[in-house]
């Protein structure tokens, strides 16, 4: 295994403007006997362009991942728009169509993009898969199982929390999922060691052939700072697995991959020992009070900030490389009287060292209250756990107490279907208005108040088939395309082959618009297209504009509909005003740049 | 040295296109810069907020402290008062006086204006008229790093400079229009002792 190893993580990769095109269609390659052979047949370099690497770009932790796996020679890279996650693939898009490889491109859900990039990775290939934190449930089947598999082309799965759900509907840490599946995790705490962690996290997966998880959370993923490059890596080549079984999960081989895994965890936890990720920043030698701070990721931000007010230097041990190290942190827990453990997130870490039985010194955290349990640290939470007083201020006054959520845009199309909802529904007593996820869960909020659900991607049209099995009339699903097309296909099939008493309202703006405009993976035709294919009765399914002058028309059809005792699928359609926008404004560059040109 | 802004506004006020303008600015001096972002659902015309921090030496959290910021920077006159805690006791509130009335309980503008009097050091500048002078209501932003030059760690060049390059594709004219936007808001912001 040793030997392997180090074959494959030295092998040499660079990549620049590579061409997928350019790429060797298949690399032939003798009957290695052996896993360990198979290292050796990678090490051909395909492309040797170089490009230079600058100095320094100001990037955002996404965009440092993006670049972080351009330069680590990636394949391709997948994903679902989902905040705080989507700028990497936006970043990796630009570039594609810039560059012309490598291949970028947004897929239905995360559950197929992570398969996309288990199928690059089967062909020996780097392969990168981006999503927000419940995207990762979405993904969970794939994810679980590919840890099982022997991981061939590096494959890396980065995750982007949100604690302090700043566009999220829960505030779930993924580096519970990683320790689940047995596999690495990174943590990077500032933008380049987003770039730094994302680099290695390819050669990792390669060495220990499993997905790595790089974890990112919005702090991280939503700020800037300057990154500075390295070198480029070469692409890998095209080369199928040597061990065909160990990608066949019958349960046969099955077992055999659970049993490699899990041998190959005491090679994963001397990696997380020896990492620099994992480093005493103020060595256990360290004289005065003996506190000890634990810090992971973004943590380390807000302890480092405050260091300067305390009166002594506390023993630090940060941890960027998972799963934890434990031989360092015993090291950290033998030289201090205390612990402070400050980490973003759960108290993922501050449950594995306290365990169930009481620690033998105290150890302070989320646990204890010397953090909040909930939402996002800062500077300030974290100075106060430190025991700081607060920083000089003066009264500045009383302030307003005026909340401005966020709302729909004026004249947004999802507005005149929630008027209309709310007209046809006036005269029921009991009616359910189940949704879903996008811009329209706005609609939950006044002057609307006309949603009643929003759980997670395609809950409503099972949920509201739910409500109907219930003895519920009349249930409403509402339900966007591009969340319709991500996970409300298949609660749909259901309702179809009962012919639920549901109403299903699509509402299709032809785009992903709560993330910033990226294109629906099907358009507005094959939509419903698909939702006539499933076999809803024609007499029952309605396309119409979600324009203000036909509000009466969609309310009275609504009537008709909900008053029917089945399935009925209505589909509103109207462009997006963001996308308009952006739409507009590309098509005027476009013809400048055309106009340019014929002038020349 | 260090500069940390507090920038305020409405989602697709242009906050962000000052926080670039001023980073870019630092960066190109040698400084080192953080600056941290809101997307996704907050952005539709909700209450946004960035942070952009300047020094000469590394800088840690991408979030300000509290009773930290040297300046607030805000597009909007509510927004301006939201995030008071994090101005350092000798900061600036400087703020636009236009105001954003999408929620119904949204507060007379007297009782604004008369909140923004009591911090010790503020500067409120009517950055629509302002910019609608320089030739484009949507140059207001603009009109506020004007104002805001009096304070940062810039020189009236090297910020011209990160303009013009930052509105350069976009036609010498909006160059101009935006360049003077500057100019007004520095003016109007120059009796206030910085």
């Amino acid at each position: 295994m040793a030997a392997r190893s180090s074959l494959t993580s030295t092998r040499k990769r660079r990549v620049a403007r590579f061409h997928r095109k350019n790429l060797p269609k298949v690399q032939l390659v003798g009957k290695p006997s052996g896993m360990e052979a198979q290292g050796l047949f990678k090490t051909v370099a395909v492309q040797s362009v170089k490009k230079s690497v600058s100095a320094g770009q100001v990037l955002l932790g996404d965009e440092a991942v993006a670049l972080g796996a351009v330069h680590a020679g990636v394949t391709a890279s997948y994903a679902y728009p989902g905040t705080p996650s989507t700028e990497i693939l936006e970043f990796l898009i630009r570039h594609y169509k810039r560059e012309g490889g490598p291949k970028a491109s947004w897929c239905a859900n995360e559950k197929t993009a992570y398969e996309e990039a288990l199928g690059v990775s089967m062909m020996g290939r780097r392969a990168l898969v981006a999503m927000k934190h419940v995207g990762l449930n979405v993904a969970a089947d794939p994810f679980m199982n590919s840890a099982i598999v022997s991981i061939h082309g590096g494959l890396v799965v980065v995750v982007a929390d949100d604690p302090g759900m700043h566009s999220s509907q829960n505030e779930q840490d993924s580096r519970y999922l990683a320790d689940f599946a047995r596999v690495p995790c990174l943590e990077p705490a500032n933008q380049q060691e987003a770039y730094d962690m994302t680099r290695q996290a390819f050669e990792l997966s390669e060495r220990f052939q499993v997905p790595v998880v790089v974890r990112l959370v919005t702090r991280l993923a939503h700020s800037r700072a300057v990154v500075r490059p390295q070198a480029p890596d070469e692409v890998g080549l095209l080369e199928k697995p040597v061990e065909r079984n160990s990608w066949i999960l019958l349960p046969a081989f099955a077992r055999k991959q659970w049993r490699a895994l899990l041998d190959r965890q005491p090679e994963i936890r001397r990696f997380a020992e020896e990492s620099s990720f994992n480093r005493f920043y103020t060595g256990p030698e360290n004289s005065g009070p003996r506190l000890g701070v634990l810090t992971t990721g973004v943590a380390r931000n807000y302890y480092l900030e405050n260091l300067p007010d305390l009166e002594f230097q506390p023993t630090h041990l940060h941890i960027g490389a998972y799963p934890a190290p434990a031989a360092k942190i015993q090291q950290l827990m033998e030289s201090v009287e205390e612990v402070l453990v400050l980490e973003e997130g759960y108290p993922f870490l501050e449950n594995q060292i306290r365990g169930l039985l009481p620690p033998h010194l105290p150890i302070h955290g989320k646990l204890t209250g010397a953090l909040p349990l909930d939402g996002e640290l800062n500077p300030d939470l974290v100075r106060k756990a430190l025991g700081l007083p607060e920083r000089p201020a003066v009264d500045l006054g009383d302030r307003p107490e005026v909340a401005r959520p966020p709302q729909l845009c004026q004249g947004c199309p999802h507005s005149v279907a929630y008027a209309a909802i709310q007209e046809a529904l006036a005269s029921y007593p009991m009616p359910l208005v189940a949704s879903d996820i996008g811009c329209y869960t706005l609609g939950a909020l006044p002057p609307y108040s006309a949603i009643e659900s929003c759980v997670c991607m395609g809950a409503s049209i099972g949920m509201a088939k739910g409500a109907a099995d219930a003895g519920l009339h009349p249930a409403l699903a509402v339900i966007g395309d591009s969340t319709f097309l991500h996970s409300g296909v298949t609660p749909l099939m259901d309702a179809v082959a009962e012919d639920a008493d549901i109403t299903v309202l699509i509402l299709d703006n032809e785009t992903v618009a709560m993330t910033g405009s990226q294109p629906t993976i099907l358009p507005s035709q094959g939509l419903r297209d698909l939702v006539q294919g499933l076999g809803v009765d024609p007499e029952h399914f309605h396309w119409l504009e979600a324009h203000p002058k036909q509000k009466g028309e969609l309310t009275e059809l609504l009537k008709r509909e909900i008053a029917h005792r089945g399935l009925s699928v209505i589909v509103t359609g109207r462009e997006c005003l963001e996308k308009a926008k952006l739409r507009k404004r590309a098509e005027k560059a476009a013809q400048q740049a055309q106009q340019g040109r014929q002038e020349v | 040295m260090k500069f940390d802004i507090l920038l305020a506004g409405v989602g697709g006020q242009g906050i962000l296109s000052i926080a670039s303008i001023v980073a870019n600015g630092a960066m190109h001096k040698g400084l080192f810069v953080k600056q941290s972002e809101v997307h996704g659902m907050s952005q539709r015309g909700g209450a946004v907020v960035a942070n952009l921090r300047m020094a000469d030496q590394p800088i840690h959290s991408d979030l300000i402290p509290a009773h930290e910021a040297d300046m607030i920077l805000s597009l909007e006159l509510l927004e301006s008062l939201r995030y008071l805690e994090f101005l350092k006791p000798s900061g600036i509130l400087l703020t636009s006086s236009a105001r954003v009335v999408n929620v119904p309980n949204y507060p007379p503008e007297d009782d604004l204006r008369r909140r923004v009097d009591q911090v010790p050091h503020h500067c409120l500048v009517d950055a629509d008229a302002l910019a609608k002078q320089a030739g484009n209501h949507l140059a207001s932003n603009m009109v506020m790093v004007g104002a805001a030059s009096h304070w940062l760690p810039l020189g009236l060049e090297e910020m011209e400079g990160e303009m013009a390059a930052a509105f350069s594709r976009k036609g010498e004219k909006v160059v101009q229009t935006n360049l003077k936007a500057f100019a007004l808001g520095r003016e109007a912001a120059s009796w206030t002792p910085a």
